[in-house]
């Protein structure tokens, strides 16, 4: 693993509700509420939570898709919040988005070609005969055809569609790029070409990911290390293997004992996590998942617990790992 | 498929259900056979388009007619054919004797009527209880399923509820009537896996209490593992392994269920050098222009020429189960 690609500290997105132009808002819905963390060079860096945990939107604010609120986000040394709309734009060429609904992400008017294409026009990339060449080899790279870049969206299952994201987001040989549930729209069948295909295309062009997903599973599979969100903060920061291997916030427990086992036979210890995520309009005090964990004590409802490294590489925010907090 | 005669609840017979599309008729469910007993869950799981779905508004006869029909088979209910039942004797049979439960709870529940009414309304409908009595048994159900406070969220609206709850209600409401089996189509699909974990206990709970059958809908083994006893994998409309959940999963017999377990990352298994996946090849068939021969020719690993030519029946195996591949045709 090479040196740090993006280094991400306090930030901070909060959208304000209610209230027309004239009025007040009613209440600040605080979506990704103070994260750090730091992405290496050529890992491929799990994010995982429940919806509305906020995984999607601190992946929007890296590529400032969102404005955030507060908050550092340094790609390869370069203060992305700073960047003015020249720099950003080329900036955006280094780090590339891939969406869960390959459908909903591609004008369904354009054929693939112009689709992909597009990248090499906003950035006055090549000439039409290296477009051309580029574009071909793109193709056969995520396993289509040449031959298809002169269709139709809707000609493509799923899969393919995935396919065509992924080629798109490669045209500029981006250095990091964000998949937001780039498998989970798809088949079980299909999902695990589309997995194997983002694997091999890690390695041929030395890619670093930031993966957005809520299937465990799939995560194990594929990240070198994973952050688990809850309420817009991170509560557990662990490799792959030690997090899934034991899992200190009592959370991120609770959330591996959910997932169904394939196997009749194994009957795991569940815990069942009671209630509702709460909102995060009026997140709880102290530690925001107090209400609903199995370990809490008078302590978590008073004071935020803090996010403290308890081993080499392992981060957890909890209260049960003791030591000084302070709000 | 070797159960006694007397518990038998649903049996289907050579179903067969098309659609007419502009590029031509579809057979969307081709043939399937299966039976279910009282008070036992069947998993039938597939992919997209593998005619789960249809299979099951089928059996409710709820697929829009036109373009679809269901043009041969038999559904066995409670002893009567229910493709042979009149609109309004089906009427009485939906939402009484059988109930369904969908995977979006948003969009099958009215968003301007009261949650309480909805589930009373079933009711009032089929057991002609009073607009008090309905509400009464609203609020019992609403207990039922584990809803705090089921008085005052009786009262509520639908968009007042969390994701969670709303699939609750719908639970609620498919039981009110004590049906006998409950067909449930990707019932915790859009939800997340912790409120998934809580919706499972509630239907595995339910399930006991109630002693109803389940026709559990999914594409997720995972899910199928821990609810069904049966489980029946679908594949280009046909049924191409039967079997109890404890064989499908330790001796899977049918090439399409081997490569789906094999192609699932786990939680706990062993994660290869290379983090490659075993995969299946290729993707699943257009229903418009099927081969002749297995429809998953093109994609298994074992297909020799027998399996290009003609369609395996389903075959039973050496594990007692049955499995649509010429491999077990001996």
């Amino acid at each position: 693993m090479g040196a740090e690609l993006l280094k991400v500290s306090g930030l901070v997105k909060h959208y304000p509700v209610g209230g027309g132009s004239f009025r007040k808002p009613r209440g600040v819905v605080q979506a990704v509420d103070g994260v750090d963390l730091t992405v290496m060079e050529g890992e491929t860096f799990g994010l995982v939570g429940e919806s509305g945990c906020g995984k999607t939107t601190l992946g929007r604010c890296i590529l400032r898709l969102e404005e955030p609120t507060a908050g550092e986000v340094i790609f390869k040394g370069q203060d992305v919040l700073r960047l003015k709309r020249k720099a950003l734009q080329d900036l955006r060429r280094h780090i590339q988005i891939v969406f869960q609904d390959p459908y909903s992400s591609m004008n369904p008017r354009k054929t693939i070609k112009s689709i992909i294409a597009e990248a090499f026009s906003i950035h006055h990339l090549f000439t039409s005969e290296e477009r051309k060449r580029r574009l071909e080899e793109l193709m056969t790279v995520v396993g289509l055809l040449p031959d298809h870049l002169s269709r139709y969206p809707h000609e493509f299952s799923g899969g393919q569609r995935q396919r065509i994201c992924l080629a798109r987001a490669l045209a500029l040989n981006p250095d990091l790029i964000i998949a937001d549930e780039p498998v989970s729209a798809l088949d079980v069948s299909i999902k695990s070409q589309i997995i194997n295909l983002l694997i091999q295309l890690q390695r041929r062009f030395n890619l670093t990911y930031m993966f957005i997903s809520h299937d465990l599973s799939v995560v194990r599979h594929i990240c070198d290390r994973v952050a688990v969100m809850y309420l817009g903060r991170i509560v557990e920061l662990a490799r792959a293997s030690s997090l899934f291997a034991r899992p200190r916030h009592p959370y991120t427990e609770a959330l591996m004992s959910a997932v169904p086992v394939p196997n009749p036979e194994k009957r795991r210890h569940r815990i069942i996590l009671h209630g509702d995520p709460p909102s995060p309009l009026h997140p709880p005090s102290g530690c925001t998942f107090h209400p609903r964990c199995r370990h809490a004590m008078p302590k978590c409802g008073e004071e935020k617990p803090l996010f403290q490294q308890i081993e080499g590489g392992t981060w957890v925010a909890c209260h049960l790992y003791g030591n000084p907090s302070r709000e | 498929m070797n159960h006694g005669p007397d518990d038998i609840l649903l049996e289907v017979r050579d179903l067969h259900t098309s659609f007419k599309t502009d590029e031509g008729l579809i057979l969307a469910v081709a043939g399937v056979d299966f039976v279910m007993r009282h008070g036992e869950t069947l998993g039938l799981v597939g992919e997209s388009g593998s005619g789960k779905t249809v299979a099951a508004l089928s059996i409710m006869r709820l697929i829009p007619e036109p373009p679809g029909r269901i043009f041969k088979g038999r559904i066995l209910f409670e002893g009567r054919d229910l493709l042979r039942l009149s609109e309004r004797e089906m009427r009485k049979v939906r939402g009484n004797r059988i109930s369904m439960i969908f995977q979006e709870p948003m969009t099958c529940l009215n968003p301007v009527v009261r949650v309480g009414d909805q589930i009373g309304e079933a009711v009032r409908l089929h057991q002609g209880l009073s607009a008090t009595e309905a509400r009464s048994v609203a609020v019992q159900m609403l207990r039922k399923v584990g809803i705090p406070d089921p008085d005052r969220r009786a009262k509520e609206f639908p968009h007042q509820l969390s994701g969670g709850m709303r699939q609750r209600v719908m639970i609620g409401m498919a039981l009110a009537c004590h049906p006998r089996l409950i067909i449930a189509d990707e019932p915790t699909t859009a939800l997340d896996v912790t409120i998934q974990a809580q919706i499972l206990e509630l239907m595995n709970d339910l399930k006991e209490d109630f002693q109803t059958a389940v026709l559990l809908i999914t594409h997720d083994l995972g899910v199928i593992a821990e609810t069904a006893q049966w489980v029946a994998v679908m594949y280009a409309g046909r049924i191409v392994e039967y079997a109890d959940v404890k064989t499908l999963f330790s001796v899977p017999s049918h090439p399409y269920t081997i490569g789906l377990l094999e192609s699932m990352p786990s939680l706990d298994g062993e994660i290869p050098e290379d983090r490659t996946l075993r995969t299946i090849p290729g993707m699943v068939p257009s229903l418009l222009d099927l081969k002749a021969g297995c429809t998953f020719q093109d994609r298994c690993p074992t297909a020799f020429d027998r399996c290009r030519q003609e369609e395996p029946p389903l075959f039973q195996t050496h594990h007692g189960c049955l499995s649509r591949c010429w491999l077990h045709g001996r």
